[in-house]
This record gives structure tokens, sequence and C-alpha cells, in this order.
């Protein structure tokens, strides 16, 4: 071989402080797993659900002293510009990491009663996280595409972990081939998006965007529909919401709670990001569409939900309608718009995670018919008055923060004149109520014979009942706060 | 019609022609063949040897694992390989992170052979 000059490899610069939340949590999943390779005995639960919650607490420290950073010297990105740290993407992590260490003390109590590998649950459980992590800062799609990646392979596993229960293998094999059918959709829009503007990173997308008029633009639309499908799967909107009952029925519940959280709030990070920052002067391509989109998800996930009888499979349903919600946020493609996206994603974290945690505490995880809940006011009077406030906020009645989220979101429509998605989120909102009242009614309404025997719980469910319906109430009653906080968290694409 | 979807114009023609092609030799063959059907002809065909048995037949599990741990490695050495030839340029920086690469692969390694993963049952 010819001689070679050696040039010095002058890699992008990197900001390891910014990447460090993400990095802690794999630095913990590596942990777990050798601990639990090295361990002569079965490695014990609580060692397993220590080192998670550390690793989320420390990582969300770190969050806070790069929000701080952010609100001092303005957003900027790193690794060539592919790693946005704006305060979109730490709003994002935060609430990343609140669901991980709410769902590793749910699963603290319940992975020992249903049987479950605690160190490779939380290994994947550490891994998905970050992977959301990674999904909602990305500034460049193959990024974002990697992290969307992590957090799905990790939740394919989670779900067919429930070794007793035949419908969770189902519903993994079903959670899998549509993810990856969804996933190939997005990567072939990332591939048009790339042929009509010439690179995958969003910051040089919305330059080009707006410097560039198209002669013929059939090439991005056609991106714009095949970017908007892949993740409207991600996120259970309607029609692309088939998949989600019978997954979240045969989920393990912390699962399935991990799932309509974070799985969703991460898909609309990613969609917020492209559509709203990078595709921001299409908007008037793509916002119709999303409007569509949102009263179809709307009306289906708040009628269908009337028609289930399993309580898991009304909760899929009124997951599918929060996802119509925070679409009208989208389509407004205003700061308002997405202020009030992201408060009601921050909001409706708290709401499922808490009504997961009841759902996953009620006895065996097998089906959960409404019966099951019958009498809970009787016996569990304390608990039966969290899960109210919660399926209550989740039907948006004043003093919860439900109500809020959905004010801010109808306003954010109306301010944009779009009187007739607005007029139609309220008359779903009270058509969802009735799915919520069902099982409220079932739990107070009973017959003396019916007695509904819950097991005691586990102390872990109890905090994050009472931690998940007091952030609802406190966000309801004072919401300030988290609107201030929404707001200063819009998407800002900026070169680092 | 823009000159990308021209160029595709190729593509199409080429593909109505094989179709048309392969119709058109099945079409003549059905026409001029002699038709003796007997019920031996319907049998799927094994090689000459008569089929038993169901279609539904079970796999041994453990080749898979397998060849999930030979694919693992084998994009780890798609990954090595051109690093490898640029290993001084990449000094140092390049060398710490393979290590981080292959740490990590290894103790996934290390983890299924505790686990039992790789026994041969």
């Amino acid at each position: 071989m010819a001689t070679q000059s050696v040039l010095a490899f002058v890699g992008p610069s990197v900001n390891w402080w910014a990447l460090l939340p993400q990095m802690i949590l794999l630095g913990a999943a590596l942990l777990i797993m050798l601990v639990s390779a090295l361990a002569p005995k079965q490695t014990s639960t609580p060692f397993v659900t220590v080192t998670t919650m550390c690793a989320a607490i420390t990582s969300y420290i770190v969050a806070t002293g790069l929000w701080n950073d952010v609100q001092r010297d303005g957003p900027s990105s790193s690794i060539a510009s592919a790693f946005g740290i704006d305060g979109f993407s730490i709003f994002f992590t935060m609430l990343i990491l609140v669901a991980l260490a709410a769902t590793a003390l749910l699963s603290h109590g319940y992975l020992d009663k249903e049987g479950i590998d605690a160190p490779e649950f939380h290994a994947l459980l550490l891994c998905s996280a970050a992977g959301a992590i990674v999904m909602a800062s990305a500034n460049d799609l193959v990024v974002m595409f990697i992290g969307l990646e992590a957090l799905s392979i990790g939740l394919y596993v989670m779900i067919a972990m429930h070794d007793r229960r035949q419908e969770a293998r189902e519903s993994a094999i079903k959670y899998f081939v549509l993810g990856a059918f969804s996933s190939a959709f997005l990567l072939y829009g990332i591939a048009l998006t790339y042929g009509a503007t010439g690179s995958t990173n969003l910051i040089h997308i919305r330059d080009y965007l707006g410097a560039v008029v198209f002669r013929d633009q059939h090439l991005l639309m056609a991106a714009m529909a095949l970017l908007l499908v892949g993740l409207s799967f991600k996120v259970a909107a309607a029609p692309f919401h088939f998949w989600a009952p019978d997954v979240y029925q045969g989920a393990p519940s912390p699962v399935t709670g991990w799932m309509a959280s974070v799985a969703k709030a991460a898909g609309f990070a990613a969609l917020l990001r492209i559509f709203f920052a990078a595709f921001a002067s299409h908007r008037i391509d793509w916002t119709p569409i999303v409007s569509v989109l949102a009263a179809v998800t709307l009306v289906v996930g708040a009628v269908m939900a009337i028609l289930q009888n399993d309580v898991k499979r009304m909760l899929a349903f009124s997951s599918v309608s929060h996802a119509g919600y925070v679409l009208i946020a989208v389509q407004a493609a205003t700061d308002q718009g997405t202020a009030a996206a992201l408060f009601y994603l921050f909001t409706y974290t708290f709401m499922v995670l808490g009504t997961f945690a009841v759902v996953g505490a009620m006895g065996r995880d097998d089906d959960h018919p409404l019966a099951n809940y019958a009498g809970l006011g009787r016996s569990r009077p304390v608990l039966a008055i969290g899960f109210t406030i919660l399926l209550l906020a989740q039907a948006g009645i004043p003093t919860t923060s439900g109500f809020v989220a959905k004010f801010q979101v109808i306003a954010a429509a109306v301010n944009n004149k779009n009187y007739v998605l607005a007029g139609l989120a309220m008359i779903t909102a009270v058509v969802g109520a009735f799915m919520y009242l069902r099982i409220v009614m079932a739990m107070y309404v009973d017959n003396e014979e019916q007695k509904s025997s819950v097991p005691s719980w586990h102390w872990s469910t109890k905090v994050v009942v009472i931690a998940m319906v007091g952030f609802t109430l406190l966000a309801g009653l004072v919401p300030q706060f988290l609107i201030e906080f929404a707001e200063d968290a819009v998407p800002i694409l900026i070169r680092g | 019609m823009s000159e990308l979807l021209r160029s595709y114009l190729t593509v199409g023609i080429f593909g109505v022609a094989a179709i048309a092609m392969a119709g058109a030799m099945l079409t003549i063959a059905r026409i001029l063949r002699p038709q003796r059907p007997t019920p031996q002809k319907l049998i799927a065909y094994e090689s000459g040897v008569d089929p038993v048995g169901g279609d539904w037949a079970q796999s041994q599990i453990r080749y898979y694992v397998f060849a999930v741990l030979f694919v693992l490695f084998d994009v780890e050495a798609v990954f090595i390989f051109p690093w490898a030839t640029r290993l001084e340029v990449y000094g140092t920086f390049g060398l710490v992170e393979m290590a981080i690469f292959i740490f990590i692969l290894v103790l996934g390694l290390f983890y299924a052979w505790r686990k039992g993963v790789l026994r041969w049952v």
C-alpha cells in the first residue's frame, strides 16, 4: 500500500455534560447486568430498584442543572448539530425521568408478585428510557430513529416478559410487527426528506425549506405523509391505533403505564420537533392533515371506549383520545399550541402512571373486567378516592390538571380560529367522561353480595399513587408554574 | 412529469414487459400441452419422496440463540474492520470509543453465558 499521510482525526465537538442524563441511565443498565451476571444467587429486587431510582434521581439533578444553563445561556446543540440542548429536550428528559422513577417503584412490588426477572426488566427499562431521551433531543432524523428503536426494542421485550400469560406474548408480537412496520414508514419518510432537502439534519431542513421555493413539492409532501404515519403509529392516533387496545391489555400493567406515558411523549416530541420546528415554513401543507387526524382520533377514542368492558381496554382507548387532544395542540402550529401540548403531555404522564399503578395492583394481572372494581369504594376507600381523582382528571374535571390541560389545548385551537375542532374536542370530552364515570360508578355503586377481594398493596405502589394524585391536584389548583415551564420549553432549532 | 418520475418510466416498462413475457409463455404452454390429470400429480413435490406427516414442524430453538449471537458479532466485526484500517488516524479517541463498544457487547455475551443461554441442552 502506498504511504498515507496520517492526518489527525478531528471529531465533532461533544458536550458531554448534556449527554450525561442518558449516559447515567445506560451506565446503570450495564451495572445491573454486570451485577446480576456476577452474583452467585438471584439478584435481589430491592438492589435493582434502588439502582434504577438512584440513576433516575442523579439524572434528574443533572437535567435541572442543564435547564438552568439553557435558561441563562440560551439553547445550543452538540455533536455536529445532531443533538439539541434546548428547553424542549430537557423538558422531555425530566418527564421521562419522572416516568422512569414511577415505573421502577411500581415494578418493585409487581415483578415479585408476577414472577418476572427484575434485573432484566430494569436493564431494559433504563435502556428504553435512554432511547426516549435521545429521541426527544435529536436534531437529526437518523439520531431520532436510533432513539426510537432503542425505546421500542426495550418495550417489545418488556411486554413479552409476562411468561405466565399467553396474551402478553401475543401483544408483544403484535406490537413488534406493527412497530417494525411503522419504523419502515418513518425510515422511508426520512429517506424522502433527505431526497427533497439534501439533509437529515432538522436545522438544515428548516433553513433549506425557508429559503427555497419548490417548483414541484410532491417529494416533500410524500415525505411528510410518511413521517406523519410512522409517528402516528407510535402515539396511537386513529386510524393507526389498532394495536393499542390489544397491546395495552396484554402487557404487564407497569409496562402499559410506561408505554402510554413515555412512548407517547417521545413520539409527540419527535412530531413537534419535525413538524412544528423543522417544517414550520410548510405549515399550510401539514396542519390540515394533522387536524383531520386529531378529529378522527378524538371521535374514535371517545366512542370506542364506551363499548369496552375491560378496564385496560377502556384506558387504551382513553389514551387514544388523549393523543387526539395533543394533536389539536400540534395542528395549531403556534408557540401557544406547542406549550399546550407540552403541558398536556406532562400532566397526562402523571395521570396515566397513577391510573395504571392502581390497575396493576388489583390482584393478579390478568383480565380486568369492570366487575373486579365493584365495591372498591367500600373495601379500600382511600385508594378508591385516589383512583377516582385520577379518572376524573383524565375526563377533564375542574380542579384537576386534566381540566387545565384540555382548556389550554382548546384555547390554542380557538386562537387559531379552528372552531370546529375546538367544538368537537368539547363534545368528545363529554362523551369520554361517560367512560371514566362508568369505572367510578362500578367502584361505589355495588350490591352487597359482590365482594371484591383486593390484596394489600405494596408500599411502593401506594407511594406512586399518592404522588401522582398529589401532583394532579397541585397542577390543577395552581397550574401557573407548570404553564410557565411548558412555555419555556418550546423547541428551538439552533446550530451548535 | 418530472425528470425523476420519467426515469422510473423505464422501470415501469421493464416491469410490464416482464409480466407480459411470463404471462405469454405460461398461456402458450397451457394451450399446447396435453392435459391428463392424475391424483399423483397433485402431491406436493418432495424431491421424489412421498411427503409424510403434517406441514407444521417444530425446529430446535437452540440454533436460534446461536444465530442471534452470530449476527451480533458479525455486526461487531463490520464496525471493527474500517476502524482498524484507520487506527492511527483516530488515535486514543478511537481506541477508547472502540473499547467501550466492545466492552458493552462482551458484557452482553458474558451475561448470556452466566444465565446459561449458551448451554447446549
